[in-house]
């Protein structure tokens, strides 16, 4: 095992946790980590706060610039044009060779675009990239009208971010709803409500026709497919990110979407492996994921995951635990736990409660015949995870998750207390008398947990 | 910007003109009668005589009479130190009171016409510029454009307002003298609050708390639908308007000494001091109370609410410096250095402070007790050595003028001792800490940036570690600014509060010990 060169391509949060959980266990190996992107990792996340400045680049490094160098983990600022897998090569864009004896990819996702006419016109662009922001800093400046096209999660923060600076913005959203491929109706509807409020021309069940551009290439108008044409000097395509997997093409590692791989994150080339939005799952890890993962805490799970594999005897499979995420649409922040489903299957019933102002909300699914508490959808709610990771691996009952939601509240101090209201709601629904466990005055005024 | 808010800038800058002209106006003329009343008893010979030259003389500026002053008067005491003749020395600064009553000008005829366009023009117009903030617009925290602020992000306004702050502040501690006509200014509302003339320290107790109030007001535009960051600033308004600034007033009104019953020792560095124990002693039953009281704060108040809430309650919700860097110094929060290197400074600079305070009062109160047979009126000089090094130049100078280069907690990051003996509590015996939401941490940066003690909250809260510092000063701004709920100020149990070694929920295939 000693003195192995390991070599990862990406220094996104995949790499990174993955070059920093192998330093941790191996203090012999000799580790690389290369991208073109930025020198040093940086929270892909944050890019739109940059915009918005709310914070500059260097605020974005989870890292100060020293800890790599004090880790040993050496970086190189450097695009791979091409893998030459029988070789152990890398071939970067200078030219330059790189050996390794482990290679690890991690290379991310880019924008996905898909085939409008129009879509490489100057001014039209995605957000993914650090390149992408700079870009998008550059196409948007001094313009007077943007369009955003799909309505995911990129396309509401590119929304928010044209806002912090004024310029106005129509939301072209393929659905009838904002995100309701994700969100249950009801939730979506909540955002739509307050996307109005921003002031963002949201446009449902609209979609994106054609880019009209004048004639030095540069973006003038799209027209949608109600025939309706938008002026404007700026479109934010955000139909989702496809694996950023183009120079892999034709060396010989098999690859579909995204970059195939087992349950322990090999590829079908000896000693190469791939993890984080690039990887593709040849067999789902469970029923209820997909076979690429593009979020933050999964390409984190499958850099440490892939780390102790790699710095140990015992090689453990993929295996996530219960579902988790979160996300801000503009100031309503957003956090699920367990399987929420957008449609309610059969086998399952769903508890909804929000509030008079239609600014929080709370979602319990849980199946019908054995009321086995399922998911939760909450918005303008903070929820404690651990909280929700032991009821839903203990398999926790709906009433037993109710009588217990005071304490799985995570909003600040001095909040409302929500969780009253929806005990009441919930019991007068079932006939059921569930009551909070009872706090003493004096474990309130010392704001214990309890 | 609004066109009344446009309006309100103006008017701010104008009053802020206004406020630093003032100083500048007016003649000044001195006579036998004004030296022999304001000096004293023992002075009264030599003083008369010393300043015989500038009698009835009119001056036509501040400068040339302090000048004369200090000419006159530096000339007679550097003569006796020459001789070694270190008591006749006339330790008393007469500059400010002498120029003071020799001043003659309109301000004095008119002090609440000088007064309304200057401080309340300057806090009409803030308010114009604040009350319409955010208006409309949905509940959020509303950090838009703040680094490409000249003012927010150490531009040239910020440098300017940097620059101004030092300046007053030098004027204030060392230099009162010449800021004299903004003390007659508010003499009759001093007046008519204590019964007393203004001195300098009215003034600025004066214009503090406004700062608060005013930028309180703003706080609520900013943070609103955050009940916890509205309801920490009304309590910072509240102690600073009745505690620290018309409750002292009173009580010199009704012949007790001047106390601010919510400041503590050792931020309160002289509490032990001869002078104020002696004040106290001698003021009946009020002036035990304050003692007892301010001792009782110390051994007992201190660290039994640290314990339960962490050192929040005093730093964030009471405290009139952190009243003042909550409100007036939250735009420049994001400003503190969050490197490691600078946590290390941070930990020699204010346990440094500490040692320094603690020491220094030990030697004070050993020494008043040993009738001053131990160092007879040595403690004096250390007194003045931290008076005008901690309280007044990092205290004052340094922790309130480099809000805009260096954020609005310096003072209480660096250099305030009362901080670091909260803070030890808080480390090692509290209930309070920042809770970390299992795995949801994306580490965007958002709660190191905004954390104005320069805390790097995401290096815990990324591995899914509670956040147990010492510095914390529970402003909840790292929770409020956070996009995905990660962080929690909460009191609970001692048991799991300091996790060393974190696990991150949510991957089943192996337990990641951060």
């Amino acid at each position: 095992m000693n003195n192995r060169k390991i070599v990862i391509i990406g220094n996104g949060i995949s790499g990174i946790t993955c070059a920093r959980n192998i330093r941790k266990k191996d203090n012999e190996a000799e580790i690389l980590v290369i991208s073109g992107e930025t020198e040093h990792f940086f929270s892909r996340t944050a890019l739109m706060y940059i915009y918005m400045g709310h914070m500059k680049y260097e605020h974005t490094k989870p890292y100060e610039d020293w800890f790599w160098e004090k880790n040993r983990i050496k970086l190189l600022k450097a695009w791979i044009e091409f893998v030459d897998f029988p070789k152990k090569q890398l071939i970067c864009q200078d030219g330059k060779a790189i050996s390794y004896d482990i290679l690890i990819l991690a290379t991310g996702s880019r924008p996905n675009k898909i085939g409008w006419p129009g879509q490489d016109l100057k001014g039209v662009q995605g957000l993914y990239s650090f390149q992408d922001l700079e870009l998008m800093e550059e196409n948007t400046k001094g313009i007077k009208k943007a369009v955003i096209v799909g309505g995911g999660l990129i396309g509401i923060e590119m929304a928010e971010m044209l806002r912090s600076r004024n310029v106005p913005v129509t939301f072209l959203v393929r659905e009838r709803n904002f995100w309701d491929n994700v969100l249950p109706e009801e939730e979506a509807k909540m955002i739509n409500k307050h996307i109005l409020e921003h002031e963002i021309d949201l446009q449902l069940d609209t979609q994106l026709d054609e880019i009209i551009g004048d004639d030095e290439g540069r973006v003038t108008a799209v027209v949608t497919n109600k025939g309706k044409k938008i002026n404007c000097e700026f479109v934010g395509l955000t139909v989702g990110v496809v694996p950023n997997i183009g120079f892999l093409i034709g060396s010989g590692l098999e690859t579909s979407k995204g970059i195939l791989i087992d349950h322990f994150f090999r590829t079908n080339m000896p000693n190469v492996y791939a993890i984080g939005d690039c990887a593709e799952f040849r067999e789902l890890v469970a029923e209820d994921r997909k076979n690429i993962e593009q979020v933050w805490y999964t390409g984190r799970m499958h850099g440490e995951i892939l780390a102790h594999n790699l710095t140990s005897q015992n090689q453990v499979p993929y295996m996530p635990g219960p579902w988790f995420n979160s996300a801000k649409f503009l100031d309503i922040e957003y956090q699920t736990y367990g399987q929420v489903p957008p449609k309610q299957d059969s086998y399952t019933d769903s508890f909804f409660w929000n509030d008079a102002k239609g600014k929080v909300s709370i979602r319990l699914n849980y199946n019908k015949d054995s009321n086995v508490f399922m998911g939760v959808n909450a918005l303008g709610w903070r929820l404690r995870h651990d909280f929700f990771d032991r009821a839903l691996t203990e398999k926790w009952t709906i009433d037993q998750v109710m009588g217990n939601l005071d304490k799985a509240s995570f909003n600040p101090e001095f909040y409302k207390p929500y969780y009253q209201a929806v005990l009441k709601d919930y019991n007068s629904l079932k006939g059921n008398n569930i009551q909070f466990k009872k706090v003493s005055l004096f474990r309130k005024l010392i704001g214990s947990r309890a | 910007m609004r066109n009344i808010q446009k309006f309100g800038l103006a008017l701010f800058i104008i009053g802020l003109l206004i406020f630093s002209y003032i100083p500048f106006i007016g003649d000044y003329q001195l006579n036998v009668q004004l030296v022999e009343k304001l000096v004293k008893e023992e002075h009264r010979e030599v003083m008369t005589g010393i300043l015989e030259p500038m009698y009835d003389k009119i001056y036509t500026s501040n400068f040339s009479f302090i000048r004369d002053f200090k000419e006159l008067f530096n000339a007679y005491n550097q003569d006796l130190k020459d001789q070694q003749a270190w008591d006749k020395v006339i330790w008393d600064n007469y500059a400010f009171s002498v120029t003071k009553a020799a001043a003659i000008n309109p301000v004095q005829e008119h002090p609440y016409k000088y007064f309304g366009v200057s401080i309340i023009l300057g806090v009409i117009g803030g308010l114009m510029y604040i009350m319409p903030l955010y208006r409309n617009e949905p509940e959020g925290i509303k950090n838009n454009g703040i680094y490409f602020s000249s003012m927010k992000a150490r531009g040239v306004l910020g440098i300017f307002t940097g620059t101004y702050l030092i300046l007053f502040y030098v004027i204030l501690y060392w230099l009162p003298e010449y800021m004299t006509n903004l003390v007659i200014m508010v003499d009759p509302l001093s007046e008519a609050l204590s019964g007393n003339e203004a001195s300098q320290w009215f003034l600025y107790g004066l214009v503090y708390t406004l700062a608060i109030l005013v930028m309180g007001i703003r706080m609520f535009k900013k943070y609103k639908g955050n009940a916890y960051q509205t309801i920490r600033t009304g309590s910072v308004m509240f102690f600073q308007l009745a505690f620290a600034f018309l409750l002292p007033e009173i009580l010199v009104l009704f012949n007790m000494p001047w106390h601010d019953f919510k400041n503590i020792w050792p931020l309160d560095y002289s509490f032990f001091y001869e002078y104020r124990i002696e004040g106290m002693v001698s003021s009946g039953a009020l002036g035990m109370f304050m003692l007892i009281w301010g001792i009782l704060l110390i051994v007992i108040g201190v660290p039994l609410l640290t314990y339960f809430y962490g050192k929040r309650w005093y730093c964030s919700w009471v405290c009139g410096c952190g009243g003042l860097a909550e409100t007036l110094g939250d735009p420049y929060r994001q400003l503190s250095d969050k490197s490691l290197k600078a946590w290390k400074v941070e930990r020699y600079l204010i346990h440094g402070v500490l040692v320094f305070a603690v020491v220094m009062t030990a030697l004070t109160i050993v020494n008043y007790f040993m009738k001053f047979d131990l160092l007879g009126q040595a403690t004096n000089q250390l007194h003045s050595i931290y008076g005008f090094a901690i309280g007044s130049a990092f205290a004052g100078v340094i922790g309130t003028g480099f809000y805009p280069f260096m954020g609005n907690r310096v003072w209480c990051r660096f250099g305030c001792p009362l901080a670091a003996y909260l803070g030890i509590v808080q480390r090692f015996k509290s209930r309070f800490r920042i809770t970390t939401n299992g795995g949801q941490c994306i580490s965007c940066g958002n709660c190191s940036t905004y954390c104005e003690m320069g805390i790097d909250v995401r290096w815990y809260a990324q591995r899914g570690q509670n956040i147990v510092r010492s510095s914390c000063v529970g402003c909840g701004v790292c929770s409020a600014v956070c996009p995905r709920g990660v962080l929690k100020l909460e009191n609970a149990g001692e048991e799991g509060r300091i996790n060393e070694m974190p696990i991150i929920i949510g991957n089943k295939s192996i337990s990641v010990k951060s």
